[in-house]
């Protein structure tokens, strides 16, 4: 009885915490993996980067049709891309290195929304309006997040094998890809369109963070890609799970509990993971067992 | 070349005469400066032609979360007054005001009201009479939202103007008079309204906790979703303890407010098979020709659309 009503109870009476969490399952689903190959090229840090670049294009987006979650997304997307195909051009054609070029377009990318927002005159706030919220999500926006999933489950399996050989051979990347390739370019929209459906479903920046802390703790607990990728969803999908629940039982902000618990999964696996953990380390003996 | 030169000086200074002659006008009048667009309409209802208002946070902006410029730095400098509400509803002026410079007269307009206070655990706050003045409790600053401190307020800028000029005095007087007398006018059509709602159905849900002295000038119940500024986000727990307030009190009015996230009310709308009922105005007016124009207007929107709500549910 215990067990129900704080495990069950708050889905089976309140819808809105049944859509919560329809959304952020469909979102675990479709951005752990991309997290997982995001770690494996070292590109952790680009998500963040990104959320910020995608700014700009929500917010005209919301300026020129309002709170409409459709125009939102796609301006997300456009910003998102631009931002992700000039840096990848800029690297490929120039002596600049990607990072620096990708932090100069983002920036630029990020100031122009502030610029732009300000334009509007009114300092209503901001976060509320270019963020959804988890609690928030109705049809339209359960339509959205679904559509974002299925496209980037789709699109992931279709790039699988260019992505895999880059991930497991290094020099097969060196020889025959780099930042531009078809491959690379379709798995930079992969990554916009997960930040955008999860600033609909997490309503923060730390939307960011389904995507990333769930790969990372995967890290410790496989050796390989595939059974990486199902650690990753298992570890969003319980973020999911116990962010909502913490949310509705400690009365705190939606949004980052559930990247909090995902935070917590991580460093758990970072002590006891099987995989490189800490603790495994320090126990030589057992290391070599496992 | 000197013909020229000459041709050019006198373009030039045709150009400019009428420049200084409208400079000059416009400087006969009165400069102030109102914090909002409501104090700024307040303070032109009064001052008519003889004061020109700035004011700093224009229509469908957030008060609480003002950013300001140079420009209103200088309007400040400029002024003659600054009028503003008070009770901390304006955070950012303090320091607005110290560094443009300015020395002049602050008139706060809600000197002379009675403050309600919030209570302490800011557990969507029932006002309904009872209010707990507890040390703890915070003063809500949305005094404007009764039309009693509405009367108030316009005492309080009368006197701010007649201060600063008191050539004009008998005309912001007379300006006063007649405006607070259209004040009491809707007032007392308000409780007329608001007389034909029975008392159990008085209850309603806005998104932005700013209604308390509107709820306790009309007896009504207030519950919201978030706390008193548009800052906190909401957590489940809030959101699911309101949709079991809105089952048990059997609520028929959700209103949707101009500052803060209207997603979440629609959300609780769904949930509980409640038809949003539109938008109160809080904190800031609508732009001309919107509903909410003006002070009075938006007292008249606020009024009738939450009585309509409460009287239209079964």
């Amino acid at each position: 009885m215990f067990l129900y009503d704080a495990l069950l109870a708050p889905f089976v009476e309140f819808s809105f915490m049944r859509r919560a969490l329809a959304g952020c399952i469909a979102l675990s689903l479709s951005a752990a993996p991309v997290g997982v190959f995001m770690m494996l090229r070292r590109m952790s840090l680009m998500g963040d980067a990104m959320a910020h670049a995608i700014l700009p294009g929500v917010a005209i987006g919301f300026l020129l049709f309002g709170l409409e979650i459709l125009p939102m997304s796609i301006g997300g997307m456009l910003a998102g891309l631009l931002v992700a195909v000039s840096a990848g051009l800029v690297a490929r054609g120039t002596a600049l290195k990607e990072d620096a070029s990708l932090a100069a377009f983002y920036l630029i990318s990020l100031s122009l929304g502030v610029l732009i927002v300000s334009l509007k005159g009114s300092s209503v706030d901001l976060m509320h309006v270019l963020f959804g919220s988890v609690l928030a999500l109705d049809d339209e926006a359960l339509i959205v997040v679904g559509a974002a999933a299925t496209i980037s489950i789709a699109g992931l399996s279709l790039i699988l094998r260019p992505l895999v050989a880059e991930c497991v051979d290094p020099g097969f990347l060196s020889a025959m890809h780099g930042p531009g390739t078809a491959a690379y370019l379709v798995f930079l929209m992969l990554v916009v369109l997960n930040l955008v459906a999860g600033f609909q479903a997490l309503g923060t920046l730390l939307a960011v963070g389904i995507m990333v802390l769930p790969a990372a703790a995967a890290r410790f607990w496989m050796r390989r890609l595939f059974g990486m990728i199902g650690v990753a969803v298992l570890v969003a999908i319980i973020s999911c799970v116990l962010g909502l629940l913490v949310s509705y039982h400690w009365r705190l902000a939606s949004g980052p509990s559930i990247t909090m618990v995902a935070g917590g999964l991580y460093l758990v696996s970072l002590v006891v993971g099987p995989v490189g953990g800490v603790l495994w380390q320090l126990l030589p003996l057992r290391h070599r067992a496992a | 070349m000197n013909d020229l030169a000459r041709y050019v000086g006198a373009l030039i200074v045709a150009l400019l005469v009428p420049l200084c002659v409208s400079a000059a006008s416009a400087s006969e009048k009165i400069p102030v400066v109102a914090t909002f667009t409501i104090v700024g309409d307040l303070v032109r209802n009064v001052g008519g032609e003889r004061v020109s208002v700035t004011t700093l946070v224009g229509p469908g902006g957030d008060a609480h979360v003002f950013q300001p410029t140079p420009a209103d730095a200088a309007a400040i400098k400029r002024a003659k007054v600054v009028f503003e509400n008070g009770l901390g509803f304006e955070g950012w002026l303090e320091r607005l005001i110290k560094s443009s410079g300015y020395s002049g007269p602050r008139v706060a307009l809600t000197e002379k009201i009675t403050p309600l206070y919030r209570e302490p655990d800011q557990d969507h706050g029932h006002h309904h009479g009872h209010h707990h003045r507890d040390s703890l409790g915070a003063i809500d600053p949305h005094a404007w939202q009764s039309l009693a401190n509405g009367v108030l307020y316009v005492e309080a800028i009368k006197e701010g103007l007649c201060a600063a000029d008191a050539a004009g005095c008998p005309i912001y007087e007379k300006n006063a008079a007649a405006y607070i007398a259209k004040l009491q006018a809707l007032d007392e059509e308000t409780n007329a309204r608001f007389a034909s709602v029975p008392e159990s159905k008085r209850k309603l849900i806005t998104s932005h906790d700013a209604f308390s002295y509107f709820a306790e000038r009309y007896n009504l119940e207030i519950l919201s979703p978030e706390g008193m500024t548009t800052e906190t986000e909401a957590s489940a727990h809030d959101v699911a303890k309101l949709i079991r307030q809105i089952r048990k009190h059997n609520i028929v009015a959700l209103f949707v407010e101009n500052v803060s996230d209207p997603r979440l009310i629609k959300q609780i709308a769904r949930e509980t098979g409640l038809k949003p009922s539109g938008r109160l105005y809080s904190d800031a007016l609508s732009a001309a020709g919107g509903p909410a124009d003006s002070y009075l207007s938006m007292m008249r929107h606020n009024a009738f659309a939450v009585a309509d709500a409460l009287d239209g549910g079964s």
